[in-house]
């Protein structure tokens, strides 16, 4: 306890002004396993401060991260998200491991469940799952393959970006030869391409609004 | 646009209340197993949602959308569920269920003593009232002949 109290004598606390708006995505193979898993957490704007203790913002925990809950000062505002201290990484509460995996197997019955229960003939499966606070995408290929993105509510463009990502996964994983199908991708021009189509959702998302 | 049916269960995951209004696809199993099957896959998309979401949930309403229906669902703070099933452009159902809730579940339910809460409900008044106000809601209205 003694030595917390020391390293809070001088903090740099890098603060994240923007929400991010494309939070994950992930790609199920037919068989519903995990072969791709991107969180994508790209700051927008960075704030770099120097605080004395105390502390003259409050924070807490929230939603897995650290949050600015009071005391708003030098474009530090209420809502903002702690994302170093002193040049290390504040990461919050992360998913351990596996548990992605799980998650999206999750989603394959629901996906099954949600035909089955439909009162129109001939439904697909679920298309966008929406809660207040974020919405997933999912797009299935003819072969059975899923990519699902979770994004803000207020991303738009969802569909073209699950395209582009379609077309990135044609090209880079696919014709890939060291690309074996149903295996978790490990590609490098794969992660690039896909990391440049994410952040240009992302600046066209924000320019649509 | 088109509202195609509507479950309601309570906490512990009893249907109490079924009514259809469209149905173009009958799931082909009894009420009791369809009813436990919804129950199921909700229970799974609840938690699959809070597990996924980047931040915490604060009310209890979500929706799906497949590309031919869109299941809403509306979570009171005891926990009971209204599912209605609309087509995807349906607008304004959260509200539509929260008046269900408020002016046609507390109305006639709640508050009539001859209601048991955690039986199926057999009260006639209800089903005559849900029906109304799910016909005049203009998600039903502006439905195509």
């Amino acid at each position: 306890m003694t030595t917390l109290m020391y390293k809070f004598h001088q903090i740099n606390l890098y603060i994240l002004t923007d929400k991010m708006t494309v939070h994950s995505l992930y790609i199920l193979s037919k068989s519903g396993g995990l072969i791709y898993q991107h969180d994508h957490n790209i700051p927008t704007v960075e704030h770099e401060k120097t605080f004395s203790y105390p502390l003259e913002v409050k924070l807490e925990v929230q939603n897995r991260n650290i949050v600015v809950s009071y005391g708003q000062r030098d474009g530090i505002k209420v809502g903002h998200t702690l994302m170093a201290v002193n040049g290390m990484k504040v990461t919050g509460q992360q998913l351990e491991d596996g548990r992605d995996a799980m998650l999206a197997s999750m989603f394959y019955p629901l996906y099954a469940l949600a035909c089955q229960l439909s009162p129109e003939q001939r439904s697909s499966g679920i298309e966008i799952l929406e809660a207040d606070n974020f919405r997933m995408n999912c797009f299935q290929t003819l072969t059975g393959v899923k990519f699902m993105v979770i994004s803000d509510v207020k991303q738009t463009g969802i569909d073209n970006l699950l395209h582009r990502v379609y077309e990135i996964y044609s090209d880079f994983a696919l014709k890939n030869p060291f690309y074996s199908l149903e295996m978790p991708i490990r590609c490098e021009l794969f992660d690039e391409h896909l990391k440049s189509a994410l952040e240009q959702a992302e600046r066209l998302g924000i320019s649509n609004i | 646009m088109t509202i195609y049916n509507l479950y309601l269960f309570d906490r512990d995951g009893q249907l109490l209340h079924y009514a259809e209004w469209t149905r173009n696809k009958q799931s082909g199993m009894t009420r009791e197993e369809e009813a436990k099957l919804m129950y199921g896959m909700i229970f799974s998309i609840k938690s699959f949602v809070t597990k996924v979401s980047p931040i915490d949930l604060r009310e209890g309403y979500l929706t799906y959308t497949t590309n031919k229906y869109r299941l809403n669902l509306y979570e009171t703070p005891s926990r009971f569920k209204f599912i209605l099933n609309t087509d995807v452009h349906a607008q304004g159902i959260k509200e539509l269920l929260h008046q269900i809730y408020t002016q046609v579940y507390v109305e006639y339910v709640v508050c009539n003593p001859l209601c048991q809460l955690n039986k199926p409900i057999e009260s006639e008044l209800f089903a005559a009232k849900l029906d109304e106000v799910v016909k005049q809601s203009p998600a039903y209205a502006s439905r195509p002949a």
